[in-house]
């Protein structure tokens, strides 16, 4: 059997098979137990859709489709899917660079998402952002960031202000009702090493700040692996009981299992209003950007994790051992293929989106500098004066 | 667009008429915030000292008391990491003013302020802005020494998205601030320690200033005098010693370097042939040499004489009085360059 980890970049349309996953271990009570196999289902789709989502891009950006930085999400697809499964859909995130992932699996839709990566009008940001500034207002996505750790003092103030909603306001910024929320930060473990993120979990402990800090330890920043990165790599905990916040150690490899451990770690924050830090255990396949000739690390290493593949995992699970009221598995073989069937159909329509869609108009180079603009804010620029720079 | 006429043979009237009511300049800073604040719960204040110790320079004394702690709220030494929450409490929906004890010690948030604050909207397409304001001293005055005299507007200003608001005296101070912070844009907003205890008459009644009007504070026909912040103070005592000499100057008070009033400069270039910019940063890549720059570019022609520059010398703040006295912009300096201007030093 072929499986999805090992799919080549250049995959064909032909559904691939998986290989059989360790079962789990996990005994007792478990928050995923309450969810529907539809759900499960879905998880299995969305992180199948980042995988392909994510090779479709690599192959873009080697035909010079998509320029500047590119970082790829691929085997860490369980990382965001499953977090983001624990959220009510008005949660706010924010995330760093790497963030295709997070944003296929809070809804965008993967055209805009493709079409920011080509510099489209279409694009999320209307292609002013690229692939590592995706932002999605109505999906509650307030970025990916360009600056490692720059984003963690935004996911605490997002949640400071739904806090403050609470407590000051009593009602939402928008007039709604306010409600106890949650956001989630991310985070990469080189950002482990940045003075942002400190300032930010020491801001958290100390003022009740309902935000989640998620390392998606990867084992790498860049080609310096964790433990020549940061102090106490083998429990980060440490770190945040530095700043009198709750940690967590979770694999973030298999779903489920994330799933059942980070749930109630939401759930306790928004209760409590709290903020916690959680070391999600995670692995990138592919290197850490479009030019890594990967001398770090061995390939041995990195098909120990390919053997582990969440998505393989759970599509075994899935079709194996989670049995339904028929005592039947709750997802066939052939239904998976036609999932696979449907994502590639999904991901190859985003591309040929982003190919059709029109380059920005030479005008937006000028917008979205103020919301407010007035004459003489720059010297040169149109939406001062009104008329372009005559040099131009 | 016409200069706010705002010259001392008019009185307190064009100050904003009503009864005469004279607040320092941190009272007023104080009233904008607090009058604000009463009208859009969104707003709260954070920042060093700013709660229990009523503020480092007592700027927000008593707003604790009235507001409570979940509105005005004490931040630890964490610049980087308050101003980033700011950020992200902005983009949600809400109104944040942020407290730098010192635009010195915003350096270490540099990254939130000049990377994520006047970039957001940018990068997000349009979908958001980062209505902060972002408060503090600036400039040097007080043999502070070279870390803590810094004038962030040179700097700052290269980077397009924020607004530069750089009030010179306590009216304006109130009126400016107000104004930031209705703005959907991010502000920055620079006080000077050296004038938090100026008083001038402030009027009760409800007022704001407009960004990118300049004020004309002394008129003549001899000189053009650009100045912004506190040295405006310096060119109009210069103003007054030169009319004593014969020469008449016009004395403009920018108020926001961005936006940068650049019409009522060429008018008053038209008429005067003259200018000299006084400027409390460094003159390398300044917003003085900015200043010269658009003249040259739109109003060449109306020039007698190449423009001029008063900045402080181009050496770190130096600590001895009298160091720091020559380093900086003065009267003296101000009254020369104008006679350089007319050929007659
Ligand atoms: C402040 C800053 N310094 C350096 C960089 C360059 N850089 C981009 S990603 C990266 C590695 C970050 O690794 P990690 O946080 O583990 O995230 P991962 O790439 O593994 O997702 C570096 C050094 C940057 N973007 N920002
Ligand atoms: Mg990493």
């Amino acid at each position: 059997m072929t499986s999805v980890a090992n799919s080549p970049v250049n995959m064909s349309l032909t559904p691939t098979k998986t290989t059989a996953a360790q079962p789990s271990k996990r005994t007792g009570p478990r928050a995923s137990d309450s969810l529907p196999p539809s759900t499960l289902v879905r998880w299995l789709r969305d992180m199948f859709l980042i995988r392909e989502f994510e090779n479709r891009t690599a192959q873009a950006y080697q035909q010079a489709k998509i320029g500047g930085f590119c970082h790829l999400y691929t085997g860490q697809e369980a990382t965001a899917v499953g977090t983001i499964a624990a959220l009510n859909p008005d949660d706010p995130i924010v995330t760093a660079y790497r963030d295709h992932g997070h944003a296929l699996a809070r809804g965008m839709d993967p055209g805009a998402c493709m079409a920011e990566m080509f510099g489209k009008a279409t694009g999320c940001a209307k292609g002013k952002g690229g692939s590592m500034h995706m932002f999605d207002k109505p999906n509650w996505l307030f970025g990916g960031h360009g600056i490692v750790g720059a984003q963690t003092p935004l996911g605490t103030g997002l949640a400071f202000a739904a806090k403050y909603e609470v407590e000051v306001m009593k009602r939402g910024v928008d007039g709604g009702p306010a409600k106890k929320k949650v956001s989630l930060a991310y985070l990469g473990d080189g950002a482990l090493n940045q003075g942002a993120l400190h300032e930010a979990m020491n801001l958290a402990g100390l003022y009740g700040i309902p935000v989640i800090y998620i390392v998606e330890n990867n084992g790498y920043s860049m080609g310096t692996s964790i433990d020549r990165g940061t102090t106490m790599s083998e429990d980060l905990r440490k770190k945040a009981d530095a700043y009198g916040i709750r940690g967590e150690i979770i694999d973030g490899l298999d779903v489920i299992d994330l799933y059942d451990a980070f749930k109630p770690v939401v759930d306790w924050c928004r209760e409590n209003q709290k903020p916690a830090f959680v070391d999600l255990k995670t692995y990138r396949y592919l290197g850490h950007s479009m030019s890594d000739p990967q001398k770090y690390r061995t390939k041995e290493e990195v098909d120990q994790y390919k053997a582990k593949d969440s998505i393989d995992r759970l599509a075994a699970h899935l079709m194996e051992d989670r049995k339904g009221a028929d005592g039947k598995p709750v997802l066939t073989e052939q239904q998976f293929m036609d999932i696979q069937t449907e994502v590639k159909a999904t991901v190859k329509a985003a591309l040929d989106f982003a190919e059709a869609s029109p380059i920005p108009d030479e005008s937006e180079l000028y917008t979205d500098v103020f919301v407010n603009p007035q004459p003489n804010l720059s010297p040169t620029c149109e939406y001062t004066h009104g008329a372009k720079n005559p040099l131009l | 667009m016409a200069a706010e006429l705002m010259l001392p043979e008019m009185g307190l009237e064009p100050m904003g008429g009503g009864t005469a009511r004279e607040i320092q300049f941190r009272e007023a800073l104080r009233e904008a915030m607090s009058e604000e604040m009463r009208k859009d719960d969104r707003i709260f204040l954070m920042g060093e000292e700013v709660a229990q110790y009523n503020g480092a320079y007592k700027i927000s004394q008593g707003m604790l008391d009235e507001f409570g702690p979940k509105r005005i709220i004490d931040s630890p030494i964490s610049e980087n990491g308050f101003a980033g929450l700011a950020v992200g409490a902005a983009m949600y929906g809400l109104r944040p003013i942020i407290e730098f004890m010192s635009w010195s010690f915003s350096l270490v948030a540099a990254d939130q302020i000049l990377n994520n604050v006047p970039k957001m909207l940018y990068m997000s397409g349009g979908q958001w802005g980062c209505p902060v304001v972002f408060r503090g001293n600036d400039g040097a005055g007080g043999q502070l020494g070279s870390t803590h005299s810094w004038c962030v507007e040179g700097l700052y200003s290269n980077v397009p998205g924020v607004k530069i608001a750089i009030p010179s005296n306590p009216y304006d101070a109130k009126g400016m601030l107000k104004t930031s912070i209705r703005d959907d844009d991010p502000v920055f907003f620079l006080e000077s320690e050296r004038m938090l205890g100026d008083k001038a008459h402030v009027p009760e009644r409800e007022y704001t200033i407009p960004f990118g009007k300049a004020a004309l504070r002394r008129q003549g026909d001899d000189c053009t005098v650009v100045s912004f912040g506190r040295p405006v103070n310096f060119c109009m005592d210069a103003a007054d010693e030169l009319k004593k000499e014969g020469i008449n100057i016009d004395v403009l008070d920018m108020r926001t370097i961005r936006p940068l009033d650049i019409d009522s400069i060429l008018d008053s270039v038209k008429k005067t042939g003259r200018i000299v910019v006084v400027d409390q940063c460094w003159p390398f890549a300044s917003v003085a040499s900015e200043v010269v720059t658009q003249v040259c570019e739109r109003g060449f022609d109306y020039l007698d004489h190449q423009p001029l520059r008063v900045n402080t010398e181009d050496v770190p703040t130096p600590y001895a009085k009298n160091l720091e006295a020559l380093y900086l912009p003065h009267k003296g300096k101000i009254m020369s360059a104008v006679k350089a201007s007319l050929g007659r030093l």
